[in-house]
């Protein structure tokens, strides 16, 4: 569901929207001194009398068209990282570039610019102007931006559009549910057409239904006007349904970034392992992410015998066929290459079975469990330029699911269901046949 | 008895009012000048057509400003203030209140933006204000008295005084109950603080400002009976007289007078407060 190949997709534009290094956020009465002893290896619940150290060391790129999701429970610094993005709060320490220019160190003139034009943001509590109508609070950044009224009125009554409020710009406020007030907020950040947009915890006040639907919408939306997007979250499961990539925070700093795969499969410390112990895992996990390196692999060209071998070694009664480019051709059985072996042939292509369909390493794995019980053999996992990456075994599945480590990281190609042709009948028969290829 | 030690301060304040006479003595006059030229308009305004005619002109703005029922009450209210031969000395008074709480308003509304901008300049301006409205009302007449000479003026300047407070106060805690969100918002979209102040805090803070513009009339209103003493005349200059005569007759006349236009005021200023489109909805 989210989108993994973004990477793959866009190399020439994997530009970096806004960037962030050593970044530091201390309230309190003595900032500095907090930071010197913070360096030097003391932890913040030491330096409280100081201080509160809100942010410590954060760094991290937030690529172009990037959803960039910040974790961590309430109190972690989420807020206060999202607002030295845009200047809300300055650095204690750091820098924070956005658009090339490091806005802790512009002008408060060029600061409402960059905000003008290029990071625009949308609240938790809504944050819209009471007294205005939803139509001209939509407007507001474009009006803030000088542009003439019926001009701004008329993008603004599109933007709502966009976001499902066709017809409601002359209500107030106030007279809109939470989840239509957000919407509203969210028409009004759009309606900056700024290409950097800040979330934060902007659907926590939401019911879960209502906040589901604007997950979903809100991935659509990304997808159509390409936005790149700074999402704050306490919640597990939005993040790891919204996030390309995920940041999780935890006391102020940043302990582990990684796509949600990552971050469920190789958590970084027991800390984040405990946070993502109760997430959704089939929503998340893709079969890209779970997937074991193919072991029983056999080359096209290497013909029957080789196929054979290969098999007996591994003790397996299947192998995926490949050519030499690694593109995925299809199974081939123990039973059937040893006839051809027995047969002299060469032609390993004859008994290539294609009967499994190859799954893509985007698909979720809520959508796999089907195929994976009906299968006899591993599913073969196979990249959009068809090329064979990996293997879907059941007990990889189930493993996945119940968070406990699969295997030591290599993987028969075939589950113990169909035994294998005993490996004396395979050695003999591959003495017999010695003089071919 | 003679104390122990003796601080001079009243001294200091007739020599700092002395020099303030004699090298400001220009600027008061100024001030003077304006203040009896603005009153002397106000008071024709009110005075010169027929009672009849201001009266239906104010119970049309009570109506407008709040219901029906406020109209007619306030026709009936000031068809009595004519009953009891108080119509002249209310319209002074009325003129004088205006007057004040106009200049007050003027100035307590940016002093308190100014406070609820900067925790430092709440922190001086707070001890001020309980200073001023601490300070018994009729201390401020005399210096008044001194500096704009004997007339309405002192009663309007130390009118002003008085009732500064509130509307410092008021703006201040209006300005900074404002949803912080919501101004988040106004920087997070770049606007500039002068318009974050026009188009966000100002108009959110509106209902607390409003009580406090109201609370500035009330005081105004109470002070214009102290002002009498001080030649301010109008209402004030009745309860004054009829204290000195020992007319009880006069003094109530003037006082119910007093009364009906505090709750006309009152009234009229606080549905001002409660406007309409400006709180439509409540953003949580
Ligand atoms: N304006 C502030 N002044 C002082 N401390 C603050 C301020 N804002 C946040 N903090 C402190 O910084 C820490 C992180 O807060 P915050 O960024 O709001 O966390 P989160 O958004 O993850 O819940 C908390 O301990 C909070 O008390
Ligand atoms: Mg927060």
């Amino acid at each position: 569901m989210y989108e993994a190949t973004n990477e793959q997709n866009n190399d020439a534009e994997n530009a970096i929207a806004l960037s962030v290094k050593n970044l530091y956020k201390v309230f309190g009465k003595r900032p500095a001194e907090v930071i010197k002893r913070l360096k030097g290896g003391k932890k913040r619940d030491e330096l409280t009398a100081l201080g509160t150290a809100a942010v410590i060391d954060a760094s991290f790129e937030v690529k172009k068209g990037e959803i960039f999701v910040v974790m961590g429970l309430s109190g972690s610094g989420k807020s206060t990282l999202i607002r030295t993005l845009n200047g809300l709060w300055s650095p204690t320490e750091g820098s924070v570039v956005v658009g090339g220019s490091d806005i802790s160190k512009v002008s408060d003139k060029e600061l409402r610019r960059v905000r003008q034009q290029k990071i625009s943001m949308v609240f938790q509590h809504f944050a819209l102007m009471p007294h205005r109508t939803v139509l001209e609070n939509a407007a507001y950044a474009l009006e803030v931006q000088g542009v003439a009224k019926p001009e701004r009125l008329a993008r603004a009554e599109k933007i709502l559009s966009l976001v499902g409020l066709e017809g409601w710009g002359e209500k107030y406020p106030g007279e809109l549910s939470g989840g239509m007030q957000q919407r509203v907020g969210l028409a009004r950040a759009l309606c900056a057409e700024t290409d950097i947009l800040l979330m934060d915890e902007a659907f926590s006040a939401l019911d879960p239904l209502i906040r589901r639907e604007m997950q979903e919408q809100l991935v659509l939306l990304q997808s159509e006007l390409d936005k790149t997007i700074i999402f704050i979250t306490h919640d597990l499961n939005e993040a790891m349904f919204l996030g390309d990539r995920i940041a999780v925070m935890r006391d102020g700093e940043i302990v582990q970034i990684g796509t949600p795969d990552e971050i469920l499969t190789h958590p970084a410390n027991d800390y984040v392992a405990q946070f993502v112990q109760d997430v959704d895992r089939t929503r998340v996990l893709t079969a890209g992410g779970v997937m074991e390196p193919p072991l029983a692999v056999v080359n096209l060209s290497g013909g029957p015998r080789n196929a054979l071998r290969t098999m007996r070694d591994l003790q397996v009664s299947a192998a995926f066929v490949v050519d030499r480019r690694r593109n995925y051709l299809g199974i081939v059985r123990d039973r059937d290459v040893m006839k051809q072996v027995e047969a002299h042939s060469s032609d390993l292509g004859a008994v290539v079975r294609v009967g499994i369909d190859p799954v893509s390493p985007e698909t979720s794995l809520n959508d796999l469990f089907g195929r994976a019980v009906e299968s006899p053999i591993p599913l073969p996992v196979v990249d959009d330029a068809g090329r064979l990456v990996g293997a879907l075994p059941r007990v990889t599945l189930l493993a996945a699911l119940g968070n406990v480590p699969s295997t030591t990281g290599e993987f028969p190609v075939v589950d113990a269901v169909v035994a294998p042709i005993p490996e004396q009948v395979v050695t003999a028969a591959l003495a017999l046949t010695e003089g071919d290829a | 008895m003679e104390p122990m030690f003796r601080i001079p301060l009243g001294d200091w304040v007739e020599i700092g009012l002395d020099w303030l006479t004699t090298t400001l003595d220009a600027v008061f006059d100024f001030i003077r000048a304006i203040l009896v030229g603005a009153y002397d308009g106000i008071e024709w305004l009110f005075s010169a057509p027929p009672y009849w005619v201001v009266i239906v002109v104010f119970a049309a703005i009570a109506w407008w400003a709040s219901g029906w029922k406020l109209g007619v009450g306030t026709a009936f209210g000031f068809a009595v203030i004519v009953g009891v031969n108080q119509w002249e000395n209310a319209m002074n008074s009325l003129a004088l209140v205006l007057i004040a709480t106009v200049v007050t308003v003027v100035i307590s509304i940016p002093l308190g933006i100014w406070a609820a901008s900067s925790n430092r300049a709440s922190a001086i301006i707070k001890p001020i204000l309980d200073f001023m409205q601490t300070m018994p009302a009729m201390v401020y007449l005399i210096p008044a008295l001194v500096m704009f000479r004997v007339g309405v003026v002192p009663g309007i300047v130390a009118t002003i005084i008085f009732s500064m407070a509130p509307g410092v106060r008021f703006t201040e805690l209006g300005i900074r109950g404002v949803d912080q969100e919501v101004v988040e918002a106004g920087h997070a979209f770049g606007s500039s603080p002068a318009r974050i102040l026009r188009q966000i805090q100002l108009p959110l803070a509106r209902p607390t400002i409003m009580a406090g513009v109201n609370q500035v009339i009330m005081l105004s209103l109470s002070m214009v009976v102290i002002a009498g003493m001080v030649g301010a005349g109008g209402l004030g200059g009745d309860v004054v007289a009829s204290l000195s005569r020992i007319d009880a007759g006069l003094g109530f006349e003037a006082g119910i007078a007093v009364v009906i236009l505090a709750i006309f005021l009152d009234r009229v200023t606080a549905s001002f407060g409660k406007n309409t489109a400006g709180t439509r909805g409540k953003n949580s």
